[in-house]
């Protein structure tokens, strides 16, 4: 830790979280803030992308919402992950990873604690929505799409249980606290006979509609619907979850993640505001297990293990803890690989293992890092004085963006 | 609709009861069953509580540590001709045996430690990583070895192994001791006191505490942090590869590629009960949830519940006292 290494050639790529931390080693912030320029590989798209104008960045993003909604109908060779795999299937379960990895980035990424057992949620999505729309069930029956809603609820409900206890703990007790939460949801739907252990729920519901031969739109193996609503799903969530980042609360989640103790003394109630990103997380979660539950049409107690939720983490950090774009990138691509390369298919988690070692080591903060805007305003600030100074400002200590860059991560 | 649902819930069946009469029927067996396990958890803990004292980091591959050792010790044991019958040899003959796969384990062990260490964590240091990505990449190194096993043993445990004929010794309160059990509870804790005497009296010992308490002020000292990190991470190893044997001794059939992972959890809960970083609260936290899931698992009836009781031990613990029992005490003290 001792600062007279100094700054090595390899820190251009070195998180800067790394740096925010070197900077509470004691080094003045002056320095640091040269240090602090990591050389980013998305650092030109995305400052062009902050300067844009709310509209403009609507028009760029048109295309590619288009193109995603394409994605199931377009079984690009290489790409697609048939034979062996059903092409809008995979898209379902890439749909289904992002938005888990969505939900989790907010509890991992903005508030900073680290969830082990987020898949209880998703396990308690998935068991709201099968014991309400399942003929297995003894509940009372509503139709799957009211289920998602209830799902959300207890999901949230079951997150605030867990965090009023847990929350006051610091992060690595908060790391095996979830960890056991995670075998502890698992194991009561084993032991709990409403909840039908192994033999699980059959048939579970789907959203209503039937084609003209018959089936359901919503068939188990039809995975286009599916993955569209759940792109609907993801894209409504992705919209809440960017305004909440940019509100109050988000900017109390990173300050709560910088620091706890700073963020405490200038006012924010923490234990508050980390109890609101565990049930928000939850609920995303609730909501990504309802779906899952639904398209598979079967809910048993073997889907829902400690390594998927790792495999979780594993997402959120892949792609960029505290980023939503990363977030989506992570869970997309830990749910594409097994099934375009289903070859190596059990060798998958030995290969996550090295990945995250080596992503780890030399790319800390994931495949697309994140840049936080620390105030609501400071996107139009930056690019404000960024226009009036020019490039200039890169290097001026007392603008507005260096502090920005400076006290963000 | 909420009120609805929960009138049309079905009246809750028998699927949690308490069975007072039986655990006074079997307290004592489970009281010193669950020494017996408490001894593992807490050699395994030390581990978890060792290099989270220094590093700061929770070793979430420690797991795969112990899981090495328990192949060490299953390949020797193998190769010198054991199988799920009761060996024919003589006591002195199984003492050697069991030394020898013993030595192996305890090898096999550090040597996953010492190369654990050096290839995930070493270079994370030279970074000054943030602690987040300590962990991760700690989650990912237990991913390696695990499906590295995964890959070489498949997912089917190894064939169960019996070391010797387990036989009453003498009887308690009415109840019989067995002779694994004394032998793990004996050897565990003679091997808690060398360490804990090795930390708190021998040089190097006194470097571990130095690093914990400062790394900085430790190595203007004169301490070699690095040496001393790597010295922790093997003395975990060593920890886990006795407590290994102990492992297969106790459940024949938990050598297989994902066994010691939930073993690993319960250790570190362990070693966060008696207050993570004090050598003393390892043992003291491992005997404790040894004790509670055997408790729970009679009280409750099946054997699934001991993890989920000593989970919930373990936050309650922890929303009293959230330093663990006895506190946090290697290095510095930690909120």
């Amino acid at each position: 830790m001792s600062m007279s290494d100094g700054p090595k050639p390899l820190q251009t790529s070195k998180s800067a979280q790394g740096t925010a931390e070197a900077e509470s080693h004691g080094v003045p912030p002056g320095s640091s803030a040269a240090v602090a320029r990591p050389r980013r590989t998305f650092g030109a798209w995305s400052d062009k992308w902050r300067e844009m104008p709310r509209t403009k960045q609507w028009l760029v993003l048109l295309p590619v919402v288009v193109l995603a909604f394409l994605l199931p109908l377009m079984d690009i060779p290489l790409i697609t992950t048939e034979p062996g795999n059903d092409w809008p299937l995979a898209c379902q379960a890439m749909a289904i990873f992002a938005l888990v990895a969505v939900g989790l980035n907010i509890v991992i990424g903005y508030a900073g604690l680290l969830d082990l057992g987020y898949i209880a949620f998703f396990a308690v999505g998935s068991y709201t929505a099968a014991m309400l729309t399942s003929p297995d069930s003894a509940f009372i029956k509503i139709p799957y799409l009211w289920t998602i809603p209830v799902a959300i609820a207890v999901s949230m409900f079951v997150g605030v249980l867990l965090g009023l206890p847990t929350l006051r703990l610091r992060g690595d007790y908060l790391a095996i606290v979830t960890l056991g939460f995670g075998e502890i949801v698992r194991i009561l739907a084993t032991l709990i006979p409403a909840m039908k252990g192994q033999p699980g729920f059959q048939n579970v519901g789907h959203p209503p509609g039937v084609g003209d031969d018959g089936v359901p739109v919503f068939a188990n193996n039809n995975g286009t619907p599916w993955y569209w609503l759940t792109l609907v799903i993801l894209i409504i969530i992705l919209f809440l979850v960017g305004n909440m980042e940019r509100s109050r609360v988000g900017r109390a989640w990173i300050a709560i993640r910088e620091d706890e103790d700073a963020a405490e003394t200038m006012g924010v109630p923490t234990f508050k505001y980390k109890v609101w990103a565990f049930a928000l997380g939850a609920g995303v979660g609730g909501l990504a297990g309802a779906i899952m539950g639904g398209q598979v049409g079967f809910v048993n107690n073997q889907k829902f293990d400690v390594v998927t939720s790792i495999l979780f983490v594993a997402a959120v950090v892949l792609g960029g803890s505290g980023n939503k774009v990363g977030a989506i990138v992570g869970g997309a691509l830990v749910a594409y690989i097994p099934l375009r390369f289903t070859a190596i298919a059990e060798y998958k988690f030995l290969i996550f293992g090295v990945a995250l070692i080596i992503i780890m080591i030399y790319r800390a903060q994931g495949l697309v890092p994140a840049r936080q805007r620390l105030l609501a305003y400071g996107t139009k600030a930056y690019a404000d004085v960024k226009r009036k100074y020019g490039k200039a400002s890169h290097r001026a200590d007392t603008t507005p963006q260096s502090t920005a860059e400076g006290a963000s991560s | 609709m909420i009120p609805s649902i929960l009138l049309a819930a079905p009246p809750t069946s028998d699927w949690i009861t308490l069975d007072f009469a039986a655990l006074a029927q079997n307290f004592w067996s489970a009281t010193f069953d669950g020494l017996t396990f408490g001894s593992i958890y807490a050699l395994v803990a030390l581990g978890y509580t060792l290099v989270y004292g220094v590093l700061n980091l929770i070793n979430f591959a420690h797991s795969e540590v112990f899981i090495m050792g328990c192949f060490g010790v299953w390949f020797t044991l193998s190769f010198l001709g054991f199988g799920p019958s009761n060996p024919n040899l003589a006591v002195g003959a199984i003492v050697i045996n069991l030394l020898l796969a013993l030595i192996v384990g305890i090898l096999a062990s550090a040597l996953t430690a010492f190369i654990l260490e050096r290839v995930a964590y070493r270079p994370l240091r030279k970074r000054n990583a943030p602690r987040l990505v300590f962990l991760i990449t700690a989650i990912g190194a237990s991913f390696t070895i695990q499906y590295l096993i995964y890959v070489w043993r498949g997912a089917v445990p190894e064939q169960a192994l019996t070391m010797f004929k387990v036989t009453p010794i003498f009887e308690v309160f009415g109840t019989y001791i067995y002779n694994d059990q004394l032998l793990i509870v004996t050897a565990a804790v003679i091997m808690m006191i060398i360490t804990e005497r090795f930390i708190s009296k021998s040089r190097t010992g006194r470097g571990i505490r130095a690093v914990a308490q400062d790394p900085d002020t430790a190595t203007l000292m004169g301490v070699n942090k690095e040496k001393i990190i790597i010295t922790t991470f093997v003395i975990g190893g060593v920890l886990a590869g006795a407590a290994a044997l102990f492992y297969t001794m106790k459940i024949p059939s938990g050598v297989v590629y994902n066994g010691g992972f939930i073993l690993g959890i319960k250790a570190f809960a362990a070693a966060v009960l008696g207050g993570i970083g004090n050598v003393r609260g390892a043992l003291l936290g491992g005997l404790l949830l040894g004790l509670i899931g055997n408790y729970g698992q009679i009280l409750l009836g099946n054997s699934q519940w001991t993890d989920v009781v000593a989970f919930l031990v373990l936050v309650l613990v922890l929303l009293l006292r959230p330093q663990g029992i006895l506190g946090t005490s290697l290095g510095r003290s930690k909120a």
